[in-house]
C-alpha cells in the first residue's frame, strides 16, 4: 500500500466546543470529499482543539474547501501542509496471533521495526507502532501472515518541517 | 434597577433583543418557546403574528433588505424550526442579516425524540452563517449579542439561536440567571475577524488597470447594497465614466436612469448589459459572485476580460473565475479607496480614451431595447405592459418585492430602479412565494413607503395566507398578481427546450377565484382583464391604505421572457426577442 504520498494534510485550530467537528467535516461531506484520516485533540491551550485531516483531492477544489473552512466561526486557524513540507506520524495498536511456534519470529520483527509490546498472553500479543503512514502500511503487511486479530490506527498528525 | 438583577432566562432573552435594538420581530408561538412569549407582552418590541413560520422568515428578510437592520424571527421547536429552513437558506444565499430564535425541548430531553423535537442546529448548519445551541441561561445575553454581531458584520447572513425550554421557563430552576448587558468583550469569537479595509497596494494596482482599460464594465452585485455603497459607487462611476451593470441582487444600487447604467446582465439580462460584459477587457466586480445565472457557460464568459474582484468574503475571490486583482474588503470602503487612488493617478484626465466603447454601447442600446408586442383587442394582457403601467403610476421610491419566475424577470427588466433598497427579491435560492411575506416585512420596516409585491399565480398560492397577517396586523401592502394560470417560467423552458411538451405546468384559470380569496383574507380584490383597466386599477389600489389590495391581472401565458441565454450556453449565444433576431450578427 505504500507509494508516493499525495495526500494533503490540513491542520485546523478550532474552538474546543460541541458540534465543531460536525461543522468542519460537513464542509468536506457536502462536496463529496472522503476524509482519509482524522485526528482530534485539545491543544496546549484547552480552549482550542487541533483537527488534522488528510484528504486525497485535487488542489483546486481543496483550495475552495480551505476557504470555506476559514469562514466557519469556530475555526481559528488553518494550515495546509504539503507532503514534503511536514513531519507526520500515526499510531497503530494491533493485536496479533503469537503462538509458541511463531513467537520468536514475531519478536524479531518487533525488534527490527522498533514496535513495542504493550501486553501479551500465550496466544496473542498487543503491539504499538508509531511512524509515518506509509511505514504503518508496510508493518501491517509484515504482520498479516501471523494473523491480525484486531487493529486500530489513529489517523495522522503533522507539524511543519524544520528549516 | 440593579445591574446584578436576578432574572429568568426568558426575560433575559427578550431584554437582550431589546438591547440589540430590535423594534419588531416576526413569529409564531408554540410549546417549547412558550416561556419566552410571556415576557413579550411587556416588551417594547412589536411582534407580528404570522400564519406560517416560512412567512416569518421571509418577512424578516424583507424587513432587513428594506431597512438595513437585521430581521428577527421567533418560532418554536420541531416543525416550526423546519418551516424556517427555507427562509434561512434564502437569507444565506442572498447574504441577508437575519437572527432566528427557535425553541427547543428541555436540555435533558434533547436526543430522546421528545415531542416536537428536531436537531435544529444540525439541520440548519448548512443554511446559516452560524448557529448556537444555548445550554445555560447565564449564556443568553452574550449569545444574543454574538448572534447579532455575526449576522450583521462581514458578509451578512442568517444566524440561528436554539433555546432549550428549561433555561427560559421560570418554573425550572435552570432558568435562573443574573442579568448583565453583554458587550463585545463577552462574545468570545476568536475565529471571527472580518477584514473590511482593502490592501492599499492592490487598490493601487486596480486603479492602474481601470485607468488603462479600453472596454471596462463595473459589474455591481448585492454586496454594494449590503455595504451601503450606492453613493460611493455613483461617485466612482462618474469619476471614471465606466458603464455599470447591476445584477438581480443589485438593482437600484446604481440609478437605472443614469446614462452610464446598462441595467441587468445575465440569463434574462438586456442585450447591452450582457454583451458589454462579454466584450469587455476589464470587469470590475464589486460585491458580486459570478453566479451561473450571470456568467452563462463559464468557459465562454467575457473571454477577453481581466478581472478585478472586490468582496468582503475572501472565499468568493477566484471561486468561479480566476482574478487578476482580488481585493478582500467592504465594498464601500474599497470603492472609496479606489476613487481616491484614481484621483491620485490624475483622475478622469488620466483615463484611457473610451469614446469608441461608449459609442459601441449606445449603438447596442438603440438597436436592442427591451421590446414586446402589445396585445390585440380581446387578447390577454401582456405582463410587460402591466409592469410598465405599475412603474409609471407609482413614485420612484416605491419598494417592489417579487416572487420567482417570469414575473420576477419582467419586474427587474421593466421597473426603473433609481433608488437603492427599492427592489427585494429571492435571487440565489429562487424561493417561490417570497414576495408577499417580504413585502409585509418591508412595509413594517418602512411604513411610510408604498410597497408593491409583484407575484405570479404559482407563487401566490404558496404564501398567500400571509395576507391574513397583513390584514390583521394592519400592514397595507399591494399585490400585483400576474395570473397567467401557468408555472410560467417552467412553461417557457418546456416550450423552448422540450418541444412544447407541457408537463404539469398548467394550474387553472378560474380556480381559485383570487378576488374572492383576497376578500376572504381581509383585502380588497380587483380583477383586470383589458389594457384600459390596468392604470385605473393601479390608481384605485394606490388610493386604498386601510387594508391590503390584490390586483389580479389576467396575463398572456404564451408570453416568454427575452432576452434569454439558454442554460448551458455562452452569453454570446443570447437569444433576443423574436422581432429583433434579424438584427443580430
Amino acid at each position: 500500500m505504500s507509494g508516493p504520498d499525495t495526500f494533503h494534510t490540513i491542520v485546523t485550530t478550532v474552538e474546543n466546543k460541541p458540534g465543531v467537528l460536525a461543522r468542519v467535516s460537513g464542509l468536506f461531506a457536502r462536496r463529496g470529499f472522503n476524509i482519509e484520516s482524522l485526528a482530534v485533540a485539545p491543544t496546549d491551550d484547552e480552549r482550542f482543539s487541533r483537527i488534522t485531516f488528510t484528504v486525497d483531492v485535487e488542489s483546486a477544489p481543496l483550495e475552495q474547501v480551505v476557504k470555506q473552512l476559514n469562514k466557519l466561526i469556530n475555526v481559528v486557524e488553518i494550515r495546509e501542509l504539503p507532503p514534503d513540507g511536514c513531519v507526520s506520524r500515526e499510531l497503530m495498536l494491533v493485536t496479533v496471533a503469537a503462538d509458541a511456534q511463531h513467537r520468536r519470529e514475531l519478536m524479531e520483527l518487533i525488534d527490527d521495526w522498533r514496535a513495542y509490546v504493550l501486553a501479551e498472553n500465550t496466544e496473542r500479543m498487543m503491539l504499538s507502532f508509531s511512524a509515518r503512514t506509509a511505514r504503518l502500511d508496510e508493518f501491517e503487511e509484515c504482520l498479516r501472515p501471523f494473523g491480525i486479530v484486531e487493529l486500530q490506527r489513529t489517523g495522522r498528525v503533522a507539524l511543519p518541517a524544520l528549516d | 434597577m440593579s445591574s446584578k438583577q436576578q432574572m429568568c432566562g426568558g426575560e433575559a432573552l427578550v431584554k437582550s433583543l431589546e438591547c440589540a435594538g430590535v423594534e419588531v420581530m416576526f413569529g409564531l408561538p408554540g410549546g417549547a418557546i412558550l416561556p419566552v412569549y410571556d415576557p413579550i407582552i411587556d416588551s417594547s418590541i412589536r411582534h407580528i403574528l404570522v400564519r406560517h413560520e416560512q412567512g416569518a422568515g421571509h418577512m424578516a428578510e424583507g424587513y432587513a433588505h428594506a431597512t438595513g437592520r437585521p430581521g428577527v424571527v421567533m418560532v418554536t421547536s420541531g416543525p416550526a424550526a423546519t418551516n424556517v429552513v427555507t427562509p434561512l437558506c434564502d437569507a444565506f444565499l442572498d447574504s441577508v442579516p437575519v437572527v432566528c430564535i427557535t425553541g427547543q425541548v428541555p436540555y435533558a430531553a434533547i436526543g430522546t425524540d421528545a415531542f416536537q423535537e428536531c436537531d435544529t442546529t444540525g439541520i440548519t448548519m448548512a443554511v446559516t452563517k452560524h448557529n448556537f445551541l444555548v445550554t445555560e441561561a447565564q449564556d443568553i445575553p452574550r449569545t444574543i449579542r454574538a448572534a447579532f454581531h455575526i449576522a450583521t458584520t462581514g458578509r451578512p447572513g442568517p444566524v440561528l439561536v436554539d433555546i432549550p425550554k428549561d433555561i427560559v421557563d421560570p418554573v425550572n430552576p435552570r432558568s435562573a440567571m443574573t442579568w448583565y448587558e453583554a458587550t463585545d468583550a463577552d462574545m468570545d469569537l476568536p475565529g471571527y475577524n472580518p477584514v473590511t479595509r482593502g490592501d492599499p497596494e492592490l487598490v493601487r494596482a486596480a486603479a492602474e488597470m481601470i485607468s488603462e482599460a479600453q472596454r471596462p464594465v463595473l459589474y455591481v452585485g448585492g454586496g454594494v447594497l449590503k455595504s451601503r455603497a450606492a453613493e460611493a459607487l455613483l461617485e466612482l462611476a462618474e469619476l471614471v465614466r465606466i458603464p455599470v451593470v447591476t445584477t438581480l441582487m443589485a438593482r437600484g444600487a446604481f440609478p437605472d436612469s443614469h446614462e452610464l447604467c446598462l441595467g441587468m446582465p445575465g440569463m434574462h439580462g438586456n442585450f447591452t448589459a450582457v454583451t458589454a460584459m462579454q466584450r469587455s477587457d476589464l470587469l470590475i466586480s464589486l460585491g458580486a459572485r459570478f453566479d451561473d445565472r450571470v456568467t452563462g457557460r463559464l468557459d465562454g464568459f467575457a473571454p477577453d476580460a481581466k478581472i478585478i474582484h472586490v468582496d468582503i468574503d475572501p472565499a468568493e475571490l477566484g471561486k468561479v473565475r480566476r482574478v487578476d486583482v482580488g481585493i478582500q474588503g467592504d465594498c464601500r470602503l474599497v470603492i472609496e479607496d479606489l476613487a481616491a487612488a484614481v484621483r491620485e493617478r490624475g483622475g478622469r484626465a488620466a483615463q484611457a480614451d473610451r469614446r469608441a466603447w461608449r459609442s459601441t454601447i449606445s449603438g447596442w442600446q438603440e438597436k436592442f431595447p427591451l421590446v414586446y408586442e402589445q396585445s390585440e383587442v380581446g387578447e390577454k394582457l401582456k405582463p410587460q405592459y402591466v409592469l410598465e403601467e405599475l412603474r409609471d403610476n407609482n413614485p420612484a421610491d416605491t419598494i417592489v418585492t417579487s416572487g420567482v419566475g417570469q414575473h420576477q424577470m419582467y419586474a427587474s427588466q421593466y421597473w426603473c430602479f433609481d433608488h437603492p433598497y427599492t427592489w427585494i427579491n429571492s435571487g440565489g435560492l429562487g424561493t417561490m412565494g417570497f414576495s408577499i411575506p417580504a413585502a409585509i416585512g418591508a412595509k413594517v420596516g418602512k411604513p411610510d413607503r408604498r410597497v408593491w409585491a409583484v407575484d405570479g399565480d404559482g407563487c401566490f398560492q404558496m404564501t398567500a395566507q400571509e395576507l391574513v397577517t397583513a390584514s390583521v396586523e394592519d400592514v397595507p401592502i399591494k399585490v400585483a398578481l400576474m395570473n397567467n394560470s401557468y408555472l410560467g417560467m417552467v412553461r417557457q423552458w418546456q416550450e423552448m427546450f422540450y418541444d412544447e411538451r407541457f408537463s404539469e405546468v398548467y394550474l387553472s384559470e378560474q380556480t381559485p377565484d383570487y378576488v374572492k380569496w383576497s376578500e376572504a383574507m381581509g383585502c380588497v380584490g380587483i380583477r383586470v382583464e383589458s389594457p384600459e383597466e390596468v392604470a385605473p386599477a393601479i390608481t384605485k389600489a394606490n388610493e386604498i391604505n386601510d387594508r391590503p389590495v390584490v390586483v389580479e391581472f389576467r396575463t398572456d401565458p404564451r408570453e416568454n421572457v427575452f432576452p434569454m441565454v439558454p442554460a448551458g450556453k455562452s452569453n454570446s449565444e443570447l437569444v433576443v426577442d423574436p422581432s429583433q433576431q434579424g438584427l443580430q450578427r
